[in-house]
């Protein structure tokens, strides 16, 4: 009797579990086939009438109904949990073509990412970053640089003066001379000196009232024209390439004797000649040299036991080359569709 | 320095050396030659042909038809210039000729009569206009050439001009024998310099011409010659060839001459009309102030009395060094020559030409330095052309003051130094032998040289050009690229540096682009927007280029505002620009302003883009306050910063505030004022500048380590009613106080203003964040401390809990 019963609830449920469609649903069918009221628990109540050997037997089945009912409902919960999340999936979908949000970041300017690189290089070789006011005495600007008043290579013309003895630095050679001067009379001396420098000139497009040099100054007891040559090819092949070669071209400046141009192999043909290095295979780069005794001397140092070498490049002039740009005003314009464009450099 | 490869041929032999070659080798011994040209380059077919008849074109009143030899015929050709004539031998260029602008020749018909080929002028082979001597027609051989012959070696046209760029170590090359001597050094060759024959006559010009000089060590040496028996004529062909190679115009043999001599030697010479010069008497001396005179262009000089001039006795007939006076030059009647052979001060010199704006030949030859030595050789040699060319008589001596010559320089150097300072390893033989072929003497003592040095030299003067001399010519592409031995030392970026690079990228992260603007700006920009006002005078430069770039700026914004406004003008409304750069303070009592760095920045148009979810937001003052804050986060100073209500020139007075550290006022941000906008034609903009460089030279915080939180912190809301008059910092700062130690963060979420509370009160939300490192608070302390901030709140501020 009580087991026909029980088989009977199990086809019932059974029929119930398939035709629930979702979860409140199958949660009555358990609480109406399982729950503490429900008719599994009332057979289990009534097997007190049952004989001793009737007991298990019927207490057995009806464990093996209950269970089988709970698994019935189990597979169907998981059933219409995976229908439900596929239809929310489903309401889910995006465009995943259309635009992300824009995240907005400015771009570091040409100028500064060249002079980056080059601190970074020569840091690299032992050297310190040094930083000197724009507005220059004349002395450090010109006559502790072996620039007397009255020398032929000085051109009152070319500078911004303020007063007779105050302008606006024309290099930033006079670094130079302050570095060693603070320095008192003791080397080593390894600088570096990236900065604003102005001249009396129109802009156009070669020419900048306002530009950017770098100077490098090396004073010890050994330093030899040779160490001058390695530290600008170790430059040369940073800046533009492993398979570049430098020259070293005799030239004059006050400050330095010897003094030289650097040129560098052509990075666009190889050294064959083309319009960049205008025929010859060779581009100048920058003018160096060995510290001038006369400038050892006014800044504290003993020419006869020191000696060092210096050199001086633009910014612009490398950045203009290693890209192509044709117009140093591009530089002071701060046009962003310029500057964006070298947010990589 | 314009230097014929044909003419240097007659100092040094150049066999089997091609322009090409010589031009590298200069090039690579220190002298730049900029330029190497062939004036011949692409001309072809010219010959040397004779005007046999020259009979007027029958149907024209200028041309004539000439029927002219070229030796393997006589070909017809018809000529327009005004100067043609039978007899004359000219240049032809034949029938399939080129000549200059790579023009064809070809047979032609001129008015229906035939002509095969074309009589050249100068200038049509190529030679500049302004150069070409008598151009006003045809150019004819004045002497005996041969018929039938290519024209142009007889004309220089084969031959290769280099233009070597002359800077100060290089002014001994301002010369043919200069350059010859350079030449010879480099190519290791013999240098043969002939040595000129006066022919000067018994007569003794000291006799008719007294030389005084009252300058004193400003002219260190005068010489004159007197020559007589002068006939003005044209310079001979081959000297007016090497005139025009040269860059210098033939005039006429007298003044030909003294040119040719300057360019052969170096030293300036001065031809005065004797006849005219108007007293016998040469005084050199010093101007008088305000001292007038007209020079041979024709112009009235105003001197001083730091000019040189040369003088009759009463009135200055020349500027030393410079240039002759009108009333002495030679002319076509000039019969005597007063030949002036001097040395004068180069910085007297360099001064007066700059001053007067006549940089001549000869000035910027004094100017550069000349060699002592050459002074009275040039002076022979040119009394050996005047005999040659201009039918002179010389007379006996030259009328002198000064020393003709000056020591000889010496310098002693142990000879390894020159081994030492390049870095290479050359014997000593390599060495004496490349000072040898430079002309220098060489003598050895112990380890020590001893090296005379040739007047020409005069560049040379102490060790370290020794070191140069060696090194350029034994050539830098011999010497190893080594690294500096030594000790080693410390190498970074200071604090400031590493800083100043952190915040450019802090910058770059919020979306600003850095720029890079001009220190020099307009008067009126440039005390524009300065963080400290000055009330001293902005600095300004003496002698500006344009009145854009004249006064140091105070500010970095006004130059921000104004790529702003350039991108605006080309569509660009939305830019967020950034400049760390130097600012000119004016000081009391000082020329030199101070200088320091300041961070700004100018932000306009929306902060985020119009896209497919909706409108673009518009950059507000919050957006830069924003960032601004962001500045000091990265510092660790936003403890130390205030920012407060303020009212600036050219700013928003709602929206502006200063910025304080510390409570001195460090810099500000704002709104530009509507009318500054609408008067520059811009949208709403929005700027900041932080004079930053003490922050980021000050001592930093030193990182300090909390270790993980134990305890879980409280978060509770508060809801204050405050009159609207009261801003969110008062509120801030007495949560802040009352909230120690145990209070960790405020955050304000939410600001309401309308119907729910009276019409002049607002209500502000904040979320309180408490939290004890040891241990978890319980709901009674956080209460006490909650209750005290509401109480301080309701006291200071006048704060009611909103219900
Ligand atoms: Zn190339």
């Amino acid at each position: 009797m009580l087991k026909e019963k029980l088989l009977e609830l199990r086809e019932k449920a059974l029929e119930n579990v398939k035709s629930a469609d979702d979860l409140k649903k199958l949660q009555d069918i358990r609480v109406n086939f399982l729950g503490k009221k429900g008719p599994i628990t009332e057979v289990l109540k009534g097997m007190g009438k049952l004989t001793k050997e009737e007991r298990p037997v019927i207490g057995q089945l009806a464990n093996d109904v209950r269970n089988a009912i709970g698994t019935l409902i189990e597979e169907k919960r998981a059933e219409i949990e995976a229908r439900l999340l596929e239809r929310k999936l489903e309401s889910e979908k995006i465009d995943v073509t259309l635009p992300g949000r824009k995240v907005q970041t400015g771009s570091h300017h040409l100028l500064a990412s060249v002079i980056r690189e080059v601190e970074d290089l020569f840091i690299g070789l032992g050297f310190s970053v040094a930083e000197g006011p724009e507005v220059e005495e004349d002395y450090y600007n010109f006559e502790a640089l072996n620039l007397p008043k009255d020398h032929p290579a000085r051109d009152m013309q070319d500078s911004f003066y303020i007063t007779e003895d105050i302008l606006m630095r024309t290099h930033t050679s006079p670094m130079q001379a302050r570095t060693l001067e603070a320095h008192k009379g003791k080397g080593p001396v390894k600088i570096i000196c990236p900065g604003k420098v102005y001249r009396r000139d129109n802009d156009d497009a070669t020419h900048s009232h306002q530009f950017m040099q770098i100077e490098g100054l090396c004073v010890d007891k050994n330093i030899r024209l040779s160490d001058l040559k390695g530290v600008l090819t170790v430059f040369a092949k940073h800046m533009f390439g492993a398979e570049r070669e430098i020259r070293l071209r005799p030239s004059f400046f006050p400050f330095t004797e010897p003094s030289v141009e650097m040129d560098i192999s052509c990075f666009r043909c190889g050294g064959h000649g083309c319009s960049v290095c205008k025929g010859t295979g060779w581009i100048e780069i920058l003018g160096a040299g060995m510290v001038h005794p006369n400038v050892l001397r006014m800044s504290g140092f003993d020419p006869s036991v020191y000696t060092g070498f210096a050199f001086g490049m633009g910014p612009e002039r490398i950045a203009m080359l290693k890209y192509g740009i044709e117009d140093i005003r591009h530089f002071y314009t701060d046009d962003i569709r310029f500057l964006k464009q070298f947010d990589r450099a | 320095m314009l230097v014929s490869y044909k003419w240097l041929k007659d100092y040094v032999d150049l066999d089997g050396v091609t322009p090409e070659e010589l031009a590298d080798q200069i090039t690579n011994a220190g002298i730049e030659v900029e330029h190497l040209s062939y004036p011949g380059e692409g001309l072809k077919g010219i010959v040397i042909g004779k005007v046999l008849t020259c009979e007027p074109h029958p149907d024209s009143d200028h041309l004539h038809v000439c029927q002219v030899d070229l030796g393997s015929e006589t070909v017809q050709i018809v000529c327009g210039a005004p100067n043609v004539a039978a007899g004359q031998k000219v240049p032809v260029a034949t029938n399939g000729a080129r000549i200059a602008g790579n023009v064809k020749i070809r047979r032609s018909k001129f008015r229906g009569v035939e002509s095969n080929g074309m009589l050249c002028a100068l200038s049509e082979l190529g030679v500049d206009k302004a150069l070409a001597p008598y151009e006003d027609g045809i150019y004819v051989f004045d002497d005996d050439v041969r018929v039938g012959q290519d024209a142009l070696p007889y004309l220089n046209l084969d031959d290769a001009i280099l233009d070597l760029d002359i800077l100060v170590s290089s002014a001994h090359c301002m010369n043919m024998i200069g350059v010859a001597h350079e030449v010879a050094a480099i190519l290791n060759r013999p240098v043969h310099i002939p040595v000129p024959d006066p022919h000067e006559t018994d007569e003794y010009a000291a006799e008719k011409v007294s030389v005084t000089v009252g300058a004193g060590e400003k002219v260190p040496y005068y010489g004159a010659r007197l020559i007589e028996g002068i006939r003005i004529a044209p310079s001979p062909r081959w000297m007016q060839l090497r005139l025009i190679a040269a860059g210098v115009r033939p005039i006429s043999n007298v003044v030909d001459i003294s040119n040719y001599v300057m360019l052969e030697y170096g030293q300036p010479l001065h031809t005065f009309d004797f006849g005219t010069f108007g007293s016998d008497r040469v005084l050199v001396r010093f101007a008088g102030q305000n001292e007038t005179m007209k020079t041979l262009d024709g112009q009235e000089r105003k001197l001083t009395i730091e000019d040189i001039v040369i003088t009759n006795g009463k009135e200055a007939v020349a500027v030393a060094g410079v240039m002759g006076g009108e009333s002495s030059e030679i002319t076509g009647s000039t019969g005597k020559v007063l030949l002036e052979s001097a040395v004068f001060d180069p910085i007297s010199i360099r001064k007066t030409a700059a001053r007067l704006q006549m940089r001549t030949d000869a000035s910027s030859r004094y100017e550069k330095g000349i060699d002592r030595n050459r002074v009275t050789q040039a002076s022979d040699r040119a009394a050996e052309l005047l005999t040659k060319y201009a039918y002179a008589r010389v007379l006996k001596g030259i009328v002198e003051q000064g020393e003709r010559t000056v020591p000889e320089t010496v310098i002693t150097l142990p000879w390894q130094k020159i081994n030492r300072v390049l870095g290479a390893d050359l014997s000593l033989d390599v060495i004496r032998g490349i000072l040898t072929r430079l002309g220098f003497k060489v003598d050895k003592k112990g380890e020590t040289i001893r090296v005379t040095v040739p007047a020409r030299r005069f560049d040379v003067s102490i060790p370290e050009d020794l070191v140069e001399e060696v090194g350029r010519i034994y050539g830098y592409d011999h010497i190893p690229a080594t690294l500096p031995e030594g000790e080693a030392i410390k190498a970074s970026l200071t604090q400031y540096q590493e800083l100043t690079r952190r915040t450019e990228l802090l910058m770059e992260s919020a979306g600003l682009t850095q720029a890079y603007t001009y220190s020099l700006t307009t008067d009126e920009h440039a005390a524009a927007y300065a963080v400290h006002p000055s009330s001293e005078k902005p600095v300004k430069v003496l002698s500006p280029m344009s009145e854009e770039h004249a006064v140091l700026r105070q500010s970095i914004v006004p130059q921000l505002i104004d790529v702003v406004s350039y991108h605006l003008n080309r569509q660009m409304p939305d830019t967020a620009l950034y400049e760390i750069g130097k600012v000119f303070i004016p000081k009391a009592g000082s020329p030199r302003p101070e200088e320091e760095e300041h961070l700004a920045g100018a932000i306009a148009g929306s902060r985020s883009e119009r896209n497919w979810e909706g409108e673009a937001l518009p950059v507000d003052f919050f957006t830069v306050k924003g960032i601004v804050e962001k500045v000091f986060d990265s510092l660790s100073l936003s403890d130390r910063i205030d920012y407060l209500p303020a009212k600036r020139a050219g700013l928003h007075p709602g929206q502006t505030a200063d910025i304080l550290f510390d409570g001195k006022v460090i810099g500000y941000l704002g709104a530009l004022h509507p009318a500054v906008q609408k008067e520059a034609d811009l949208n709403e903009t929005f700027v900041f500048e932080i004079a930053i460089e003490p922050l980021l030279r000050g001592e930093q915080a030193p990182i300090i380590y909390h270790g993980q939180p134990r305890f879980p912190s409280t978060t509770r809301d508060i809801a204050l009613v405050v009159k609207r008059s009261v801003q969110a910092a008062d509120l801030y700062k007495v949560i802040k106080e009352n909230g120690e130690p145990l209070l960790q963060s405020v955050n304000l979420f939410d600001i309401y203003e309308g119907s729910h509370v009276a019409e002049d009160e607002k209500s502000m939300a904040f979320s309180l964040t408490y939290f004890d490192p040891e241990r978890t608070l319980t709901d009674d302390e956080v209460s006490a401390i909650h209750e005290k901030i509401l109480e301080a709140c309701e006291k200071e501020c006048g704060a009611e809990l909103r219900g």
